[in-house]
């Protein structure tokens, strides 16, 4: 069974369409990253999937269950679900240990408290005040929050922005263990970097509508478009782009007879072809 | 795999934090706690007479105060905090987990209980002290205090929480919620004596519960020979119950079916 099924579903605000009929298909233990500008309908999709809104029409399933759920079945619902939204910005007078305890109760089967401090790295922090956290003590805490239950399903809702590079690094490790664990994540991100070190699969939306879902490296044919050489030549940096790049490169190495100074082969990154394809829609 | 814990056991553990949070933000518990205090200070050293033989004007102004502590401590409290939970985006994430909002509610009555107890208690203290306030002798004086005491804070706990949906937003919730309690609180007999209000004010007041539980609580605190000054001669204990009663389900209703837990 898959962990998210969605077919036709649509969304207007008044006279605004924000989501103009999407079908997506997330399976269990996937890890999937949602992309797409401001305004594309990325927040209002995952919060129809998070039960936060209600569509206008089409059919969603998350792990089983209709998100419009109410009552007790919502609870048991929730109960199998961890959401990490924007960051609260309370006064944060309970510590992290208190508020994460107190988080654990309202599942059946939470993880041990300690154990999820460890894993978020707020070891040194747990009998510290939230409002004396940093910015990326405080995102991590966050995640606590939301793997508190020991969910089956995690939503991540931009959960590295204003983090520094190594902040970053170790939290991409902590996703990778999460979902060693069989847990599926939907993540929404700015970054495109994040998600192609993490998604299994990309989407990207714009205008209400998914244009693309693939493997970020086969994303928008970047695994077959071409590759692009660089090296110098004496004074001059010279670039040169190609089907085959190992022949060219093979060429060149015997017209200098040895190393090729400052030699590069890159495809484009997966913004590239990102910005590329939502530049398309622009124009 | 375990069951999912009852709205009610967690709503006892939402209790717990929502007191030991309230006493970690010292400008708001000074503020909540103490100012009747300050009030009854002011108002007792200006006020000296005697209204009525062998009552001072303390003594009804305590009355007065006990009753505006329970819309204080709940209807404007929660009308005020819950906003605020709302825009830091505290409700949304309550919202994502397994917790109902039934154990938010008690959670929410659980804090307005204690923190009332704590305000009527000092009310009492401060006014025994230096008031020379007289505390009712008679039983049935003191049943009538208790059930006043909570069926009037549960109606104010609920109208705060049906309330919190009108401010729309947090920073402005105070703006809007304050001078409707202070305007009450003019118009229900609190800073003057009731019936010397001008009528309008009078039947304006009547609408609302705070009216009813100023007079209850003079029922309380004043000997019965004051009956014959109220506005219909008599403590109207009925009909005093039957309005925080309405005004309780009315705000049960309204919490129920209009609270949000998303700013948008």
């Amino acid at each position: 069974m898959n962990a998210i099924e969605v077919t036709g579903l649509r969304k207007s605000y008044g006279p605004v369409d924000a989501v103009r009929g999407i079908d997506l298909s997330i399976s269990t233990g996937e890890i999937f990253a949602l992309l797409g500008p401001n305004g594309a309908g990325k927040t209002t999709t995952v919060e129809i999937l998070e039960g936060f809104r209600t569509q206008d029409s089409g059919e969603v399933q998350v792990l089983g269950f209709d998100p419009r759920t109410r009552g007790h079945v919502a609870r048991e619902w929730r109960n199998r679900i961890g959401i990490v939204l924007q960051t609260t910005s309370d006064s944060g007078d309970l510590t992290v240990i208190e508020t994460i305890e107190h988080f654990s109760g309202y599942y059946s089967n939470p993880r041990n408290v300690d154990e999820v401090i460890n894993a978020v790295g707020l070891d040194e922090k747990a009998g510290s005040l939230i409002r004396k956290l940093s910015g990326g003590q405080r995102r991590r805490f966050d995640v606590a929050l939301g793997i508190i239950g020991n969910p089956k399903l995690l939503f991540l809702d931009e959960p590295t922005t204003g983090f520094d590079p190594e902040a970053r690094r170790s939290f991409w490790a902590l996703i990778q263990e999460l979902r060693g664990n069989g847990t599926t994540i939907v993540l929404t991100t700015h970054y495109l970097d994040e998600a192609e070190a993490l998604a299994d699969r990309v989407g990207v939306m714009s205008d209400g509508q998914i244009l693309e879902i693939s493997t970020p490296s086969e994303f928008g044919g970047r695994s077959t478009s071409k590759a692009r050489v660089s090296w110098r030549d004496g004074t001059v940096l010279k670039s040169q782009t190609t089907d085959n790049p190992t022949a060219f490169v093979n060429n060149l190495g015997a017209d200098f007879n040895g190393e090729i100074p400052e030699l590069t082969i890159t495809r484009p990154s997966l913004e590239d072809v990102y910005l590329r394809m939502i530049g398309e829609i622009d124009e | 795999m375990s069951e999912i814990p009852s709205a009610l056991a967690l709503g006892l553990r939402r209790g717990r934090l929502e007191i030991r949070q309230f006493l970690r933000q010292r400008e708001s518990v000074v503020f909540t706690l103490l100012f009747p205090v300050i009030l009854l200070a002011i108002f007792g050293s200006v006020f000296k007479d005697t209204i009525a033989p062998g009552v001072t004007f303390s003594q009804y102004f305590v009355a007065g105060m006990i009753a505006s502590g329970l819309v204080n401590t709940g209807f404007q409290a929660l009308a005020i905090t819950i906003p605020l939970e709302r825009d830091f985006g505290t409700l949304k994430r309550l919202r994502g987990t397994p917790m109902p909002a039934s154990s938010y509610f008690i959670g929410k009555a659980i804090l307005v209980t204690v923190s009332m107890l704590i305000q009527i208690l000092m009310l009492l203290g401060f006014g025994i002290v230096f008031f020379g306030l007289h505390m009712p002798t008679d039983i049935n004086k003191w049943i009538t205090f208790f059930w006043l005491t909570f069926l009037g804070s549960a109606c104010s706990t609920a109208l705060g929480i049906a309330f919190s949906v009108v401010p729309k937003s947090g920073r402005g919730a105070s703006a809007v919620v304050s001078p409707i309690v202070i305007i009450l609180q003019f118009f229900s007999g609190v800073f003057f004596i009731f019936t010397q209000l001008p009528p309008w004010m009078q039947q304006i007041a009547a609408i609302f519960p705070l009216k009813w539980l100023t007079q209850g609580m003079r029922s309380v605190f004043l000997p019965d020979s004051f009956a014959g000054q109220e506005v219909a001669k008599s403590w109207e204990s009925g009909r005093t119950f039957m309005m925080l009663t309405l005004w309780l389900a009315i705000g049960v209703f309204f919490s129920v079916r209009k609270f949000r837990w998303d700013r948008d």
